[in-house]
């Protein structure tokens, strides 16, 4: 079924108050007649929901709504999806990877009676969803038994992940990569055998609200800048939340990340990563690891029951199964702990810190420990804590971080302007010169007699190009450029027939 | 044992070859006088005689500018805004094998257009047969490199190039020798002074000789294959294996595409993957030595998977013969070819990923449509020196065919 974008404004005031109803009281049943509402035009729109700390922009859905029900494909949708569409996908399993190599479409699970539409790799296929494209959306999805990750992200920016439950789906459950402002938010997930949130040379992000368990590493942030971790619950994994440098990247630096008002509680999972994996390190009952990364603020989190410890600051000197990296700065610098609740961590510590204990000769690890190098870094109200290592930090001046309320933002990240001239100007060097030059014969003729065909002509030589005749014995027959689209065929066609000996 | 064998037909297949070409390319015959006025394709000639860079992927951005990402990402910043003149004269340099000691190779000995720009052997094989370790790497889009050689221990081509000129087993010729022989030579010295019009003096200078040769390096740009057409929003240029192959390449299964990551197909970085070295050839310690740092041990830089197809065979020296071998590689268990007496710092991204026999052939499928060669320059008929440019073209040369097979065995 196909709605209008007209139809659905409106419809939008409708379904906000059936949404509405819903949640007060629960009179709806299932039934045979009962379609849900659209819901996701709203959340999807501006100002989402009343809990929100975070932004959420105004981009109202703008194209079609495909629907896809169970014994469909929603692959084949997003084959027929335009930039702005909406797929949604009604409850049913579909055993598929869904890779979405276009711009701004938006995927919904419909969720009936507690029924969701489950993407289930049978531990058969790689990934469940796979995205290239900038201002992807996806949202109420069970994703379960897939050998690669349940969301990965390419390079799209301006992404929303939420309200996703991830269950056993590979190396990591949702890993956005080289993506800029995106928001991960409401998502549950579980038996991930590296980190069940992995956010990896990236900028701009808000991980929020989410439950992340028994997985090895719960959330982890990666030679990424600008990242907010709150309010999530990340309990019994081998290690909580993470701040890393990993060593060997493209992208060398992870700074400007705030870890706030999070739950990290009992992080004492056995280690399940894969052999030589950096997580394959990761001591048992690891609450907080901040590794190499800088200007990092942890705030008003409550860290209990972690058995080796409930922060560990470190250099690289602890990734020990890595090769060194020239390109990347080793040392923690500027941590700044502010308020915390920190209790009943550290009773059974393991690895480094257990060896660092004896040699100390103490009983328990402290909340906090600090091993290696790194300057400017400050702690709050230090005599609550057990803490080592922490010798050099200062007494934070700071107050808090309550000022910043999202790391994403406050307009999503524009694509790179460029006009049609430009267009067509990157066109003709970068594929056309290959066979024609102005004024000298190549492969194909000379420019200046292609314009005396062409002249005020562009449409004709933009539909020429795309599927060419053969005209000339003395030539060879130009191949198609129908690969180009027919806005880039005109733009190199108007751009051709402005070349002048100059500009050649 | 075998690496002999390779030489002898090696040496047997390179008289015939160069008595060929002696025969069809007269010494001294009428060489080009001037230099090319225009820039090769990929390129735009600015106000004040420049070749500045072209190409559909200046649409996009890239995260912290660093030209790793997905399929509409943009590339590194890429060398360019040398003049057409001077980009002409490298090319002249680059095919005329009187830039060695004993004027038998040029750059394109090893780094041959008809092959990749590398030389479809296993190692390279220098002045009198000298054999290397390592294989040559193709120069396809070097442009948008910042280090150079397997072990990274260059960081421009400028620099790059000293290495085998200089090196008594690659072209084994000396600056002195390089300065006196094209200094002697007057068809040189016009076109230098024509491609540098600022040269204070009538006499080639080194950094001319290497600033011309980068020049031309730079415009071997490879960017219009099959899977850009994709890349840029043609879904019809991938059929549905090619596809596959591409969501397998960048799942994190396989997880190819974390390190071979587009738009270059190469993260730039330094890898412990453990390869086999080629059989007969030593462990190589690959970016140990140059970073004077053991957990560096047996790294090799990651090579853009861009025209992969055209340079077998594959790894740091050679020893895996087709694509599917090397793909397979990956796919044989951690560190299953690391011998007994080493231990190495093998990269994390490499696992046991379990792919089955018909994801690498769609891994193959894939790499296939990373081929372009559409830019390909004109290989002089004539240089400078008068030698004869004796570069094979494997289509019509049956004798290294059976070369190749013979390594293999």
């Amino acid at each position: 079924m196909m709605f209008s974008n007209k139809w659905f404004r409106l419809f939008f005031p409708i379904a906000l108050f059936a949404g509405g109803l819903m949640i007060g009281k629960s009179f709806f049943t299932k039934t045979a007649s009962y379609v849900p509402s659209p819901v996701a035009v709203r959340q999807f729109s501006t100002n989402a929901g009343s809990d929100s700390t975070g932004v959420v922009y105004a981009d109202p859905l703008s194209g079609d709504v495909i629907e896809v029900k169970d014994g469909e494909s929603i692959l084949e949708a997003v084959k027929k999806a335009n930039p702005g569409d909406l797929i949604r996908v009604y409850p049913g399993k579909y055993k598929e990877t869904v890779y979405i190599d276009k711009d701004n479409i938006s995927f919904q699970g419909v969720i009936i009676g507690g029924e969701w539409p489950t993407l289930d790799g049978e531990k058969e296929l790689n990934d469940a969803f796979l995205y290239s494209g900038n201002g992807i959306r996806i949202e109420n999805f069970k994703i379960i038994n897939y050998k690669g990750n349940g969301i990965m992200g390419q390079a799209g920016n301006n992404f929303v992940l939420r309200n996703n439950w991830i269950v056993d789906a590979g190396v990591y459950g949702i890993f956005p990569e080289f993506g800029k402002n995106g928001l991960i938010e409401h998502n549950v997930l579980s038996g991930i055998e590296d980190a069940a949130i992995y956010v990896g040379m990236c900028d701009n992000i808000d991980v929020r609200h989410n439950e992340v368990y028994e997985n090895v590493a719960g959330i982890e942030i990666e030679n990424s800048r600008h990242c907010l971790v709150e309010n999530n619950y990340v309990h019994n994994n081998t290690g909580g939340i993470l701040a890393f440098i990993t060593p060997g990247l493209p992208i060398k630096t992870a700074y400007d990340i705030i870890i706030r008002n999070n739950f990290v509680v009992n992080n004492n999972h056995p280690n399940f990563g894969a052999p030589g994996s950096i997580v394959s390190g990761i001591p048992p009952g690891s609450g907080i690891i901040v590794m190499a990364a800088d200007d990092v603020t942890i705030e008003n989190n409550i860290i209990t029951g972690n058995d080796n410890a409930a922060i560990a600051i470190t250099d690289l000197s602890m990734g020990a199964n890595l090769s060194n990296d020239p390109d990347s700065e080793p040392n923690p610098d500027r941590v700044v702990i502010l308020d915390n609740y920190m209790e009943n961590n550290g009773n059974n510590s393991v690895g480094e810190v257990k060896l660092l204990m004896k040699a100390s000769l103490l009983d328990s690890a402290p909340d906090i420990i600090a091993i290696g190098g790194g300057t400017g870094s400050c702690i709050r109200d230090r005599e609550r804590y057990n803490t080592f290592g922490l010798g050099d930090w200062g007494q934070c001046t700071t107050g808090d971080t309550k000022e910043i309320v999202t790391m994403m933002l406050d307009k999503p990240v524009a694509p790179r302007a460029i006009t049609m001239e430009e267009k067509g100007n990157l066109t003709y060097y970068g594929i056309c010169a290959g066979c024609h030059a102005y004024d000298v014969r190549m492969i194909g003729p000379p420019i200046n007699v292609i314009q005396a065909i062409y002249a005020n002509n562009p449409q004709g030589m933009a539909d020429f190009i795309a599927a060419p005749t053969h005209r000339r014995e003395d030539y060879p027959e130009m191949p198609p450029q129908n690969y180009l689209s027919p806005e880039t065929r005109l733009a190199v066609a108007e751009y051709v027939l402005s070349l002048t000996q100059k500009k050649k | 044992m075998m690496l002999k064998t390779t030489l002898f037909i090696f040496l047997a297949g390179a008289l015939i070859f160069s008595g060929v070409y002696f025969l069809t390319n007269l010494p001294g015959s009428v060489s080009q006088t001037r230099l090319a006025s225009n820039c090769p394709p990929g390129f735009q000639l600015s106000k004040d005689n420049t070749c500045v860079s072209r190409n559909l992927y200046q649409q996009y951005s890239s995260l912290q500018n660093s030209g790793v990402g997905g399929l509409k990402s943009a590339l590194p910043i890429p060398r360019d805004g040398f003049t057409p003149q001077q980009i002409d004269l490298g090319r002249l340099l680059f095919f005329d094998p009187v830039l060695s000691k004993d004027s038998t190779i040029s750059c394109a000995s090893c780094h041959n257009p008809y092959q990749g720009f590398a030389d479809g052997m296993p190692v390279t094989i220098g002045v009198g047969g000298a054999l290397q370790t390592r294989s040559a790497p193709t120069l396809w889009n070097v442009a948008y490199l910042n280090s150079f050689f397997w072990d990274g221990r260059s960081n421009s081509l400028e620099d790059q190039m000293q290495g085998p000129l200089f090196s008594p087993i690659e072209m084994a010729t000396t600056r002195q020798q390089l300065l006196a022989v094209l200094n002697a030579n007057e068809t040189y010295k016009a076109l230098f002074t024509e491609a540098f019009p600022a040269k204070p003096n009538d006499s080639i200078q080194l950094n001319h000789i290497y600033t011309s040769i980068t020049a031309f390096e730079s415009t071997l740009i490879s960017l219009n294959s099959k899977y850009d057409q994709y890349a840029h929003g043609y879904a019809e240029a991938l059929n549905d294996k090619e596809i596959e192959g591409l969501n397998i390449f960048r799942s994190f299964v396989a997880r190819c595409a974390e390190c071979h990551t587009p738009p270059l197909f190469t993260n730039q970085q330094i890898a412990v993957i453990g390869v086999p070295e080629l059989e007969g050839l030593p462990f190589d310690p690959g970016a140990e030595t140059p970073n004077k740092d053991s957990t560096m041990r047996g790294g090799f830089k990651v090579p853009s998977l861009r025209n992969i197809a055209k340079t077998a065979p594959y790894m740091h020296s050679g020893s895996k013969e087709t694509l599917r071998d090397a793909a397979e590689f990956y796919n044989l268990g951690r560190g299953h070819a690391v011998p007994k007496e080493e231990t190495l710092y093998l990269h994390w991204h490499i696992w046991e990923p379990k792919l089955t026999d018909d994801e690498l052939d769609r891994l193959v499928d894939f790499m296939n449509t990373l081929t372009d060669e559409s830019f390909m320059p004109i290989v002089p008929k004539e240089v400078p020196s008068g030698l004869p440019v004796n570069i094979i073209n494997p289509t019509i040369d049956k004798v290294k065919a059976k070369r190749m097979a013979s390594i293999h065995n």
